[in-house]
């Protein structure tokens, strides 16, 4: 059997080629919901709703990746997080000061990694698969907290959370929204049409249209992107790869393996909050104790190990498959849970290293791979 | 050691199952094209609440009130009939939003049937207010969603204050209780019943006398203790049947002896059944409903094959008033909203007027009392 | 904080936070083996314990009917058997189910433990969900008349028509102790008492540790590891059977995700006495099942969950390894 071979695009390899790609890439991202195309658009639900959670689930996994991923740290309790970001945002706005958004952001963010910091260090002293239990404990201790807690709004949530400012006027439902308008395309059969009836005004975040919203978590999980290139390829990176390797050795080299996993802890954090105040502000206004269940915590570690946990652009795939695929085959909900428990184990079974596994694994396959054919027979990990 | 590429097209398969998780389905049972006639065809009520996972079974209680009611209106109107899309949104209002703007985008809904909760109400009301799109809800009891100014969302069920208040006086009144209990089950809905029948209770009630529980929960050995060890004659209980028949049975088990009484999300079958017949005996449910006539449950059988249950009625009377207005030849949005907010006549779960805040007006709450280990169905007393 | 009704109620609140934490123990017992022997979070083991209280119910309206009946529990003592044996056996099937078709796969292969976790994830949820979808099942084989008894509303609460009424035996302080207390945690006792007994002296038993020790050294020394990992399984099952029919004397209805949170406080019990450690686990329990019932007395029930887990990051705080530390693979189980 040959030794599989990296594909080889020589065109590939001009920067400016690569660069062109990548814009592209980017502009059709934005593009989607207002292209909405055949196969792809959802029909049983919004699809700019759909693109929406796609696009925070993906930054949540960008987080929990962090974690996961880059320390090696298992956490089944990433949703406390994204509630406390949530709600930092929901007070602070609307249940107890009306602060305005874009202030209340970086404070959230804030908020959540301190949390992060206070939660981490007591618990990454304990062992790796204690940190599973205690992490889901702390998970669900946040969200009781809140529903226990008329002061953050218990179990009637708190609604009325102001969305982001928008630009031009918010004349809802007619033709004076924004700066101006966008229209739609749809589709007969193959053909593209101008779809003047459906437009998206540019840029106002209103009740009926979920677009705008998606632009703004496309551009924060791009910005996001960068920020986590530029810490993965710095001594921090290293530093996680380290640890999450071997953490004894990592130690004896001086490593100090635990002021990083805390620091992955809070990073993790960090963006979590980021998705949860996104939330909070989005097209409903309204967050309740009940969206921060045990099940979304799963959710969003399935997704992270089902894309390649390591790899950011596996994580962000995983999470927008996680979000995507229930919602494009509405018509088989009644299964959708079990469906989701057997691909699950179908998918650890058949492909551990998740969909975009990170170099570093597929170069430890690819050397797996070289040993097994020069020994002629499987080889033992 | 299969081939890379086999495996890779099975990963893919599998991602493709994965995440066919979370949220649930638009099932359209279709209108027919309806033949030349003076009404529109190919219009649909939406439905917009939980009907898989864990609370799935209200959701499919209120889907069967709403097919009943088309099942009479198309045998009637067999050239324009109306079908039902509904939404599955798990009663997660996160998910609940996109399919909102799902409904409004989509012109051949007339009307919303729903949301199923509180929670998916709040986030949604926006949007709907928004579009113009009229909503009735066959369930959504929290008060404040009245209070947001909006124009277009209704409610066929009395709201938790008016229930509260009924319980109270009757546990004052006909009980004569001296020393109430109150338990709720932290849920927006069970805990504002609570809160009403405390703030009904007055003085009566000492508030060292309440717990608060949660749903899932099936052990209340602490709360039983508390119960037994205040001494109270009577105990209210704000929250669903499942818990509702669990802690009535360890009530009974640790010998209490008083009065237990429910609100409307207790009056399920299955509270008798998780109670067990005997510890279920002398319970009294208040709802703010009459008892529905007595083939409602066998014409809801024959057309959904199964038994009806919390909400049908509720949903078959929304899905009417809908219906109605199309008879009146309401089409547009703006139109039959103002037939629903002027509409008055009779359903199955009580007379129905809409107040200006989309409140029902009139909402006599009638006690029903569990005999013989049933829900006595035909004989509840009015209490308001 | 209510210190007056958590002092005056003492004994009842303690008693009855036993025979809790005796059914959270028996749970526990399946964990912590499987975790001593394989290093494994068993997710799915929630899912065991929930088919054994289904086989009861199925067991008890297969003999008795649907009628509801209120019988002590003397006049029980039959049905209870036969429903304790279609426990064992349901539970026991489904463990071993578990371990064929979701664990052994992986294990043949060497996956890392955050694969086997998440393969444990994914049969936890099938599981959950195919006993929530059994009427529709039911429906493709034409069977959903027939089995409606059985089947029909699969994701309502399921209860058991016959309903065991606890009869006071003696009265402790201020408190008449019950039948039904004395049976779980004597149950549990015994139960741990056995198989603690089993680990020690039987052969399969110095195999499990064997393997809990070191698995290489275990293989070399003849055991098949594969033999001792399913006996694991079985033995875990076994006991989530037995908890399962006591969970429904005392509470008497179930519901296809009644495994879950009970599996995260088992869980928490197994860690809380030392992984791996039996008798570590039976005590996680019923210290977890007091300290709910007392947290519930002092702060109310709604607190009782914060509680567990608050105890628990104390616990390892002080303790790192749990109570009692962990230990199947060391002689001292």
């Amino acid at each position: 059997m040959n030794t599989p071979r990296r594909i080889e695009l020589p065109w590939l390899r001009l920067r400016w080629v690569r660069m062109l790609m990548i814009g592209g890439g980017i502009l059709l991202a934005y593009a989607l919901p207002l292209l909405r195309p055949p196969v792809l658009t959802t029909t049983g639900s919004d699809f700019g709703g759909v693109l929406v959670a796609m696009t925070s689930y993906a930054l949540v996994a960008v987080g929990l990746n962090i974690v996961i991923g880059y320390a090696g740290l298992l956490d089944l309790g990433y949703v406390g997080f994204y509630a406390t970001g949530a709600y930092t945002t929901g007070v602070l706005t609307s249940e107890h000061a009306h602060w305005p958004f874009l202030l209340v952001l970086p404070i959230a963010v804030a908020v959540t990694m301190v949390t992060g910091v206070i939660l981490g260090a007591p618990t990454l002293r304990v062992r790796g698969d204690y940190l599973a239990i205690v992490t889901l404990g702390f998970g669900e201790i946040i969200r009781i907290v809140i529903l226990n807690t008329g002061w953050l709004g218990a179990s009637a949530g708190i609604k009325d959370i102001p969305s982001p400012p928008s630009l031009g006027p918010d004349k809802v439902g007619t033709d004076q929204d924004g700066l101006f308008q966008i229209p739609h395309i749809a589709w007969r059969g193959l053909t593209p049409l101008i779809d003047n009836e459906h437009k998206t005004p540019f840029l106002v975040f209103g009740v009926l249209d979920a677009v705008p919203y998606y632009w703004l978590l496309l551009t924060v999980l791009l910005i996001v992107l960068v920020a986590d290139y530029l810490i993965k390829e710095s001594r921090v990176g290293r530093a996680w790869e380290a640890t999450r390797e071997d953490e004894d050795a990592a130690e004896v080299m001086g490593v100090p393996t635990f002021r990083y996993k805390l620091l992955a802890f809070a990073l993790g954090a960090a963006i979590g909050g980021l998705a949860g105040s996104m939330l909070a502000s989005g097209q409903g206004g309204y967050i309740n104790p009940n969206s921060f269940l045990i099940l979304l915590s799963m959710l969003f570690v399935a997704a992270v190990i089902i894309g390649g946990a390591g790899n950011r652009w596996g994580a962000i795939v995983g999470g927008a498959l996680v979000a995507y695929l229930p919602e494009r085959f509405r018509a088989l909900s009644d299964w959708r849970l079990l469906i989701f428990g057997l691909a699950l184990m179908l998918i650890v079974n058949v492909r551990p290293q998740g969909l975009l596994p990170p170099r570093r694994t597929r170069r430890a396959l690819r050397a797996k791979a070289e040993i097994e054919e020069l020994e002629g027979e499987a080889v033992d990990a | 050691m299969g081939t890379k590429h086999n495996l890779r097209i099975l990963g893919a398969v599998a991602a493709a199952g994965l995440a066919l998780s979370a949220c649930g389905s638009t099932t359209s049972s279709s209108a027919s094209a309806g033949s030349s006639s003076n009404c529109t065809s190919g219009q649909n009520l939406a439905f917009l609440g939980a009907t898989t996972g864990d609370y799935g079974a209200l959701g499919q209680n209120m889907v069967g009130g709403i097919k009943l009611a088309l099942d009479d209106y198309n045998t009637k109107n067999p050239d324009c009939k109306v079908g039902v899309k509904v939404f599955d949104s798990q009663g997660d209002p996160d998910k609940a939003t996109p399919l909102a703007t799902q409904i409004v985008g989509d012109s051949s809904i007339v009307g919303l049937v729903g949301p199923g909760f509180s929670g998916e109400s709040l986030a949604t009301g926006k949007t709907f207010e928004a579009a113009g799109l009229p909503v009735i809800s066959p369930s959504a009891t929290n008060v404040t969603i009245t209070q947001q100014g909006w124009t277009t969302w209704h409610r066929v069920i009395g709201n938790d204050s008016a229930q509260g208040a009924a319980a109270a006086s009757y546990i004052l009144g006909t009980v004569k209780s001296t020393k109430p209990f109150v338990i709720d089950d932290g849920s927006d809905y069970g805990k504002g019943l609570a809160s009403y029948v405390k703030k009904g209770l007055g003085s009566k009630f000492d508030s060292a006398n309440s717990d608060t529980v949660q749903t899932g929960q099936t052990d209340f050995s602490a709360t039983v203790t508390k119960v037994t060890a205040s001494k109270a004659d009577a105990v209210f209980y704000g929250g669903y049947y499942a818990e509702a028949g669990l802690l009535v049975k360890q009530l009974r088990q640790a010998g209490y002896k008083g009065l237990f009484m429910s609100g409307d999300g207790s009056e399920d079958p299955a509270f008798v059944k998780a109670a067990g017949a005997q510890a279920a005996n002398g319970a009294i449910l208040t709802a703010p409903a009459g008892p529905a006539p007595a083939d409602f449950d066998s014409k809801y059988q024959s057309v959904n094959n199964s038994p009806s249950g919390l909400y049908s009625t509720q949903a078959y009377d929304a899905a009417n008033i809908f219906l109605a207005g199309l008879d009146a030849g309401k089409s547009s949005h703006a139109d039959m909203n103002t037939f629903v907010g002027a509409y008055s006549g009779d359903g199955v779960s009580g007379p129905i007027a809409f107040d200006k805040f989309g409140d029902i007006k009139e909402s006599v709450i009638f006690a029903y009392t569990v005999k013989n280990g049933k829900l006595d169905t035909a004989n509840p007393t009015p209490i308001s | 904080m209510n210190f007056a009704f958590l002092f005056d109620n003492f004994f009842q609140l303690t008693i009855t936070g036993l025979a809790l934490g005796a059914i959270y123990g028996l749970v526990a017992l399946g964990y912590t083996m499987v975790y001593g022997v394989l290093q494994l979070i068993n997710f799915a083991h929630s899912e065991v314990f929930m088919f054994g209280t289904f086989a009861v119910v199925w067991v008890v309206v297969f003999i008795h009917g649907t009628t509801s009946a209120n019988q002590s529990l003397g006049s029980s003592l039959g049905l209870l058997a036969l429903a304790l044996i279609a426990a064992m056996l349901t539970s026991a099937a489904i463990a071993m189910l578990l371990e064929r078709v979701a664990y052994r796969p992986m294990i043949r292969r060497g996956a890392s433990k955050l694969m086997i976790l998440i393969a444990a994830i994914g049969a936890s949820f099938s599981l959950a969900e195919i006993m929530g979808l059994r009427d529709r099942i039911a429906g493709w084989f034409g069977l959903e008349d027939k089995l409606a008894n059985y089947v029909s509303q699969a994701r309502n609460v399921y209860s058991s028509p016959v309903t065991i009424e606890p009869h006071g035996v003696f009265t402790f302080v201020n408190y008449k102790v019950t039948d039904i207390d004395l049976l779980v945690i004597g149950a549990a006792l015994l139960m741990m008492f056995a198989l603690d007994t089993f680990v020690r002296r039987t052969r399969l038993g110095r195999g499990i540790r064997a393997v809990a020790q070191d698995p290489e050294s275990a293989a070399l020394m003849g055991v098949n590891s594969t033999r001792i990992i399913q006996a694991t399984f079985l033995i875990g099952g076994l006991m989530a059977g037995v908890a399962a029919t006591l969970y429904m004397v005392r509470i008497g209805s179930t519901r296809q995700n009644a495994g879950f949170i009970l599996g995260v406080k088992a869980f928490t019990a197994a860690v809380m006495g030392g992984i791996g450690n039996l008798r570590g686990a039976l005590l996680g329990g019923l210290v977890l099942g007091v300290a709910q019932n007392w947290g519930a007395a002092l702060f109310g029930a709604n607190w009782q969950d914060v509680v567990a887990f608050v105890l628990l990051i104390l616990i390892l705080l002080v303790r790192p390894t749990g109570i009692l530390g962990e230990s199947i693979a060391k002689a001292r189980v």
